[in-house]
């Protein structure tokens, strides 16, 4: 099986006060972490890949681990989460499908019982291609004060023979949320959606 | 006047493997960023000291931020620099006032030192410009292993009346260096300079 070789792990923290509205008392906090690993399936095509998510699942809980302390280290403030990956272009949009599980799973394992899908956007691109991870509440998918995006892009990543997978968590939601549907406080809680 | 500050953004990169070659121990450099609303926008004002006071305040705060997010004390930051992206209806000297009279006084307050100017850019550009931050090494200036820079980018900002006001801390040079020059070893640090 390959190995996973990280060349490169970016962290980012967004503390949103306002958008124009008035100032939040707690600020939200939107955060990603990225990782640049070498993509082992870079330049031909190869059948059988789905071994690789096993080889990302210690990546996966990490890279989670890593995003939580940077959020504040409480995983009970964690309200949203999202993943993403670039894959560079020597590779196929299928190598960053391999993300799902890992990335998935590592999250949900860290954050106790999320039930929501894990909601998720991945391309093709080359150095500094920007990618928008979409976000969603973590226990009920249909929360409408929490759909949410964060863009990443790191500007010397991917190259052709590498792939970024990312994570992302918020904790709470949009700044100025105003636009009513499903509220975080009528969770049901049982199938992920309300 | 104190800055109005719409949204804080924390970003760290971690190198594990530059040049196929491993990295160690990593190298990391953090940048903390602050969208600010210009209070100069669309008008031509001769006395800019609102803006340099916003500079010193937000000198202390993005400093605090960074080295927090470098996670190491602040004496052990190893080089610095700073920029700044004004929004369509700023001047360049609006940012010059932020940067230069006094934002630098307090960044180097939370290293302990910092002998060395400052380095820095300004640009002008509109929301998800990417503007780079010149890196030093605190103490001497001519330290060629710490000759670096750090892109950043908020991708809703500037918006035409904001600055986006950025500082940039790192635990080391860049990876690998080898193209001489003056070491860290040999830093006398009386100037400056050397």
């Amino acid at each position: 099986m390959p190995s996973v070789e990280v060349r490169k792990f970016v962290t980012q923290v967004e503390e949103i006060w306002h958008e124009g509205g008035p100032p939040a008392a707690n600020p939200a906090r939107r955060g990603a972490i990225a990782a640049v690993i070498a993509n082992p399936y870079a330049g031909r095509y190869v059948e059988d890949i789905a071994g690789f998510m096993d080889d990302l699942k210690p990546l996966g809980l990490e890279m989670a681990k890593r995003l939580i302390d940077a959020l504040g280290g409480d995983p009970q403030h964690i309200e949203g989460y999202g993943k993403g990956a670039i894959v560079g272009s020597a590779g196929e949009q299928e190598h960053g499908a391999l993300w799902h599980v890992p990335g998935g799973y590592a999250m949900r394992e860290l954050l106790g019982g999320a039930k929501a899908i894990v909601p998720s956007a991945k391309k093709v691109g080359g150095l500094g291609t920007h990618l928008d991870i979409p976000i969603t509440h973590k226990d009920a998918s249909y929360v409408r004060s929490h759909f949410d995006a964060i863009e990443v892009g790191i500007n010397d990543a991917p190259r052709a023979n590498e792939i970024v997978l990312v994570l992302a968590m918020t904790t709470g939601p949009r700044v100025h949320a105003r636009v009513g549907g499903l509220a975080a406080s009528q969770i049901k809680g049982e199938d992920g959606l309300r | 006047m104190s800055a109005s500050i719409r949204k804080i953004i924390t970003v760290v990169e971690e190198t594990r493997i530059e040049g196929g070659q491993a990295v160690s121990p990593p190298t990391k450099r953090a940048a903390a960023i602050a969208v600010i609303e210009n209070p100069f926008a669309g008008q031509y004002v001769e006395n800019l000291d609102p803006l340099i006071a916003i500079g010193e305040e937000l000198g202390g705060l993005l400093a605090e931020r960074a080295v927090a997010a470098l996670g190491i004390a602040g004496d052990k930051v190893e080089s610095y620099g700073k920029a700044a992206c004004v929004g369509a209806e700023g001047e360049l000297e609006h940012a010059a006032a932020i940067l230069h009279p006094k934002l630098g006084a307090p960044f180097r307050k939370v290293l302990t030192k910092g002998a060395a100017l400052i380095p820095s850019s300004k640009k002008r550009g509109g929301p998800g410009a990417p503007f780079d931050i010149p890196l030093g090494h605190k103490d001497a200036a001519f330290v060629r292993s710490h000759f670096d820079g750090m892109e950043v980018r908020v991708n809703d900002a500037p918006r035409a009346n904001e600055i986006v006001v950025a500082i940039a801390v790192t635990d080391s040079g860049r990876p690998h260096p080898r193209v001489g020059g003056l070491q860290k070893s040999e830093i006398k640090g009386e100037d400056g300079l050397r």
